[in-house]
């Protein structure tokens, strides 16, 4: 047979574990065109691509709503979980418990996290499961066609002239003081610094809360919002400058150790914090937490890393779990022997 | 001091003279924290020690100290175990119901009580037997705070006189009741010992109720249906137990966490082999079940009827999104809050649908401690194999009282972990689909997450999905998904345990019972055997039914379904599925007033409809 004549193939574009950056990307999205949740996943694909992550070692979960589709367009060698609204946080917990060695991703959303699933966030992060925790925050629900969520700001206006009237959740805050090791806020729109958070969350083993400001450009992106595009681009201010470096890059970067203060995560891959204020200090959960009113106060909407922990235990450390994963244990490690039962039906005699 | 009389109650059989030998019923009504229940499992087991059948109902409130407690020891020498309505023998320290409780003892009756409550002038055909508990508990016990406990041991010692138990057996029971802790077995042992003295010095011996030795329970156990459904999980590999505590569920996980300890830890590593986790309420348990199912472990939640309400949701997903997933439902009175400390079947029908859409879901019913073992080790396999949620319907009167039991058979078939694909076998697949129907028994395969394979993710979704596991609003293709589940379900009709069938050729009426109603429906059984009535028996021992079911009540002219609920949730299943013709057949016999039911109540109600 005679070899068609044509331009070589270009080689795939791969990583350092050889694997293609296809197995990273998801189904084509069916979000608005300009949806900020489409360049947040994005971001997911390249921080998981750079990282050098298995994807097949990943598992991707969400609940329900906008936010919880964008699984699908992500990630496409991960086994996905699109659960119930607003319980993404037990599910991920379950599957965790069951696979430990697994990277766990969860989308949710400021309805999916703030309302309905208010009860198993605050648990996800009082328990520190390994977790990325992503929030999709557009301050609206889009699937219902545009009401209030409650991350919403007093007085910012709907399409429909309504003006919210009751006080926001700030999810960072209240991961701060639920003890969460790492929250983080970012905005859909800033791919840099997203992109640095996102890599940082992946190399931290407790819960990673980052909450990305994605605003809805169908419902909530006209004047009088307080989550439109160009609202928050007025309106966004950083709190610190995020700097990543990943474990497996031996560079030096050079800094100023009075201003910049170095945080080493749980796979020896660094974070460089700069430009915060001078009596700041990354685990200080007081401080984060008077930064955050503080700025609230100003009307200014702080993006950064607030707060980071790594030496907090994590749930698999407190539950003693095995190397190997739960459901991967074989027979004989999971029925105790015949002498096991002879020994209890004694004692019941 | 009056001379017992004889028993006049008709369904009790009496031996020789008016007297009871091993066939009567001790009622012991105190005040709930008192430590009445050490005092009352060491008066079971002392029994069982002698080798008589017995058995012990505890009847308690939802409250944690001060209010009335009930607890019925049932001796029988023919092994019925249901619970008896009648009350031969009465120990009434609680002033509060005294009273009462003095009204309700059958005539020729023993009571036991406290002096100071003065019982003795309330009736002229009883025996009365006043104890000063607090003179004769004041000297054996310096401290005061513990006088109150060890006073209630004092009327085993009473009992242990008249009745004829061996002291050596208190004893024995007192060993196990205090595992082994000698100071309080010491401490309890006297007041017994005192309780005895007292009776022998100051009663006269009555001959009406008497223990004599049997060799009835030998090699047999003494244990409540949650601690056998915590060994049936261990036993069965569970290795994810998230759970939210509930009455009167919450032993089972107790339990499991007792064991598990003992039995599934690495003594060279440290390490559990096992995950134990209180969520922050029922939705976040059943959440973490199903993660964990879907991870690939063999996870389990124990839960009661507002629990199984709050899981609702998440079950539709389970069963949608197939998903393994073991749920024990402990049963209390419902609806709502009910009487959270009282048995009923009232979870049924609400199981075997649970959520919205259309759903079915396999249940599993025991009647016995023997029962949840084995049947937990089916829910996980089952589970696992259909990749669906499985519940083992439990009851409060199986799951906390002290039933006799046989010893537990180590399990004889290795686990079932269902159709799971490692990364090779996936090479075998041209087509893998997550939602198709390979072998037609409408039971998919399925991959684990961390399956390194370009096949072997997938999406789990509960929104419409194909036999790709992608979205679909497709009517044909959402169509073919939910003809497969059904489909599956046919499948498990032969695969749950089959329900057991006592045949008599001569009786005309069936009867379809399940769970704890199968011991009062056995002995009724036998009573209307002796007036004359057989009777034919199908014990269901799990949902959905075998086609056994149909052709037993198609073998007869009518058919009563006895169930403790007051809806007939069973037959109201059966109605869903069976033709008209066969449905005439089925009377509904219930009984739900949150007591065990007893075989005195059934026989009446089915002699009276037999009458209509």
């Amino acid at each position: 047979m005679e070899t068609p004549k044509s331009k070589p193939a270009r080689p795939a574009k791969t990583n350092r574990l050889g694997v293609e950056l296809t197995l990273y990307k998801g189904g084509k999205s069916t979000l608005c065109a300009g949806c900020g949740h489409n360049a947040i996943s994005e971001r997911i694909v390249q921080a998981f691509f750079e990282m050098n992550i298995d994807p097949y070692q990943v598992i991707k979960l969400s609940g329900i709503g906008c936010s919880s589709k964008s699984p699908a367009y992500f990630l496409n060698a991960s086994h996905g979980f699109n659960s119930v609204h607003g319980r993404m946080p037990s599910i991920a917990t379950g599957a965790l418990m069951a696979q430990h060695n697994l990277i766990g991703i969860g989308v949710s959303g400021d309805g999916d996290t703030a309302s309905i699933g208010i009860g198993q966030f605050v648990h996800l992060m009082r328990r520190n499961v390994p977790l990325i925790y992503i929030i999709e925050d557009n301050g609206v629900y889009g699937l219902t066609k545009g009401q209030f969520s409650a991350t919403a700001d007093i007085g910012s206006k709907l399409k429909t002239g309504i003006v919210n009237e009751y006080p926001p959740i700030d999810t960072c805050s209240l991961a701060i003081e639920l003890g969460a090791t790492f929250v983080a806020r970012s905005f859909s729109g800033d791919r840099k610094q997203l992109s640095a958070i996102l890599k940082a969350a992946i190399a931290h083993k407790g819960t990673a809360m980052i909450d990305v400001i994605s605003p809805c450009v169908t419902f909530n992106d006209h004047e009088g919002s307080t989550r439109s595009y160009s609202y928050v681009q007025e309106h966004e201010e950083y709190f610190d400058e995020v700097q990543f470096v990943p474990y497996f890059d031996d560079i030096t970067v050079e800094y100023d150790p009075g201003t910049t203060i170095e945080v080493t995560l749980h796979d020896g891959s660094r974070v460089l914090l700069s430009k915060m204020p001078e009596d700041y200090r990354p685990d200080d959960r007081q401080k984060a937490l008077k930064y955050l009113m503080e700025g609230k106060k100003r009307g200014e909407l702080l993006t950064g890393i607030f707060f980071v922990d790594t030496d907090e235990k994590n749930l698999f450390d407190l539950l003693h779990l095995p190397d190997e994963s739960l459901a991967h244990l074989p027979e004989d490690r999971l029925r105790p022997e015949p002498a096991a039962l002879d020994e209890i039906m004694e004692e019941l005699t | 001091m009056q001379e017992p009389q004889a028993s006049t109650g008709t369904e009790h059989k009496q031996t020789g003279s008016g007297q009871h030998t091993n066939d009567f019923t001790i009622h012991v009504a105190t005040v709930n924290g008192s430590g009445s229940q050490s005092a009352n499992n060491t008066l079971l087991r002392a029994i069982f020690y002698m080798g008589i059948p017995v058995s012990g109902k505890n009847l308690f409130p939802s409250n944690i100290q001060g209010m009335p407690t009930w607890f019925t020891i049932r001796v029988n020498k023919d092994g019925y175990i249901a619970r008896s309505e009648n009350i031969d023998i009465l120990v009434a320290v609680n002033a509060e119901t005294a009273h009462e409780d003095v009204q309700a003892v059958r005539p020729g009756g023993l009571v036991i009580y406290d002096e100071p409550l003065k019982l003795d002038t309330l009736r002229d055909d009883l025996t009365f037997y006043p104890v000063p508990f607090k003179k004769l508990v004041t000297p054996i016990v310096p401290v005061a705070k513990l006088r109150k406990m060890v006073s209630n041991i004092i009327y085993v010692g009473v009992l242990a006189q008249l009745l004829g138990i061996d002291m050596q057996e208190v004893e024995k029971a007192l060993h196990k009741q205090f595992k082994g802790k000698l100071k309080a077995v010491e401490l309890n042992m006297n007041a017994a010992k005192v309780g005895f003295d007292y009776a022998q010095e100051n009663f006269q011996q009555q001959k009406t109720f008497t223990l004599e030795r049997m060799d009835k329970t030998a090699g047999k156990i003494i244990i409540d249906g949650n601690s056998a459904g915590a060994l049936g999980s261990m036993f069965a590999g569970v290795s994810v137990v998230t759970w939210y505590p509930i009455t009167p569920s919450t032993s089972v996980v107790e339990k499991l966490m007792h064991y598990m300890q003992k039995y599934r830890v690495d003594a060279k590593t440290g390490k559990s082999t096992y995950a134990i986790l209180q969520a922050e309420d029922e939705l976040a348990a059943i959440g973490m079940v199903i993660g964990a199912g879907w991870a690939g472990a063999r996870a389990m939640t124990a839960t009661s009827g507002p629990g199984i309400s709050l899981m609702t949701e998440f079950i539709g997903l389970a069963y949608f999104a197939e998903v393994p997933a073991v749920l024990f439902d402990v049963q209390r009175v419902g609806p709502s809050t009910g009487m959270p400390t009282r048995t009923q079947q009232g979870d049924i029908l609400a199981c075997a649908t649970l959520s919205h859409g259309d759903t079915r879901h396999i249940l599993l019913l025991p009647s016995s401690p023997e029962e949840v073992f084995e049947m937990a080790g089916d829910a996980f396999d089952l589970a696992e194999q259909f990749q669906t949620p499985v519940f083992v319907m439990s009851d409060l009167d199986l799951g906390m009282n002290n039933w006799m039991a046989d010893k537990f058979s180590y399990p004889d078939k290795p686990l079932n972990r269902g159709k799971v694909l490692s990364a090779e076998e996936l090479e075998k697949f041209e087509d893998f689909g997550r939602y198709k129907d390979e072998d037609g028994d409408g039971i998919p395969y399925r991959t684990l997450p961390g399956t390194k394979h370009p096949k072997a993710p997938y999406f789990t979704r509960g929104s419409g999905h194909n036999i790709y596991a992608h979205y679909t609003e497709d009517p044909e293709e959402y169509s073919v998904i939910m003809q497969r589940l059904a489909k599956k379900l046919e499948t498990a009709r032969t695969a749950v345990p089959a329900p057991v069938i006592e045949e008599d050729e001569n009786a005309q009426i069936g009867i379809i019972a399940y769970g704890t109603t199968h011991w009062a429906v056995q002995e009724m059984r036998d009573r209307l055997r002796a007036k004359g009535t057989p009777t034919s028996y199908l014990r269901l021992r799990a949902y959905p039914f075998s086609d056994e079911v149909k052709a037993f009540i198609a073998r007869h002219e009518r058919v009563y379904v006895i169930e403790q609920n007051r809806d007939g949730q069973m037959l109201a299943l059966m109605r869903m599925e069976y033709p008209a013709e066969v449905i005439a057949r089925l009377r509904s016999l219930t009984v739900y007033d949150g007591l065990p039911v007893s075989a005195d109540t059934l026989t009446r109600k089915l002699e009276h409809m037999e009458q209509e």
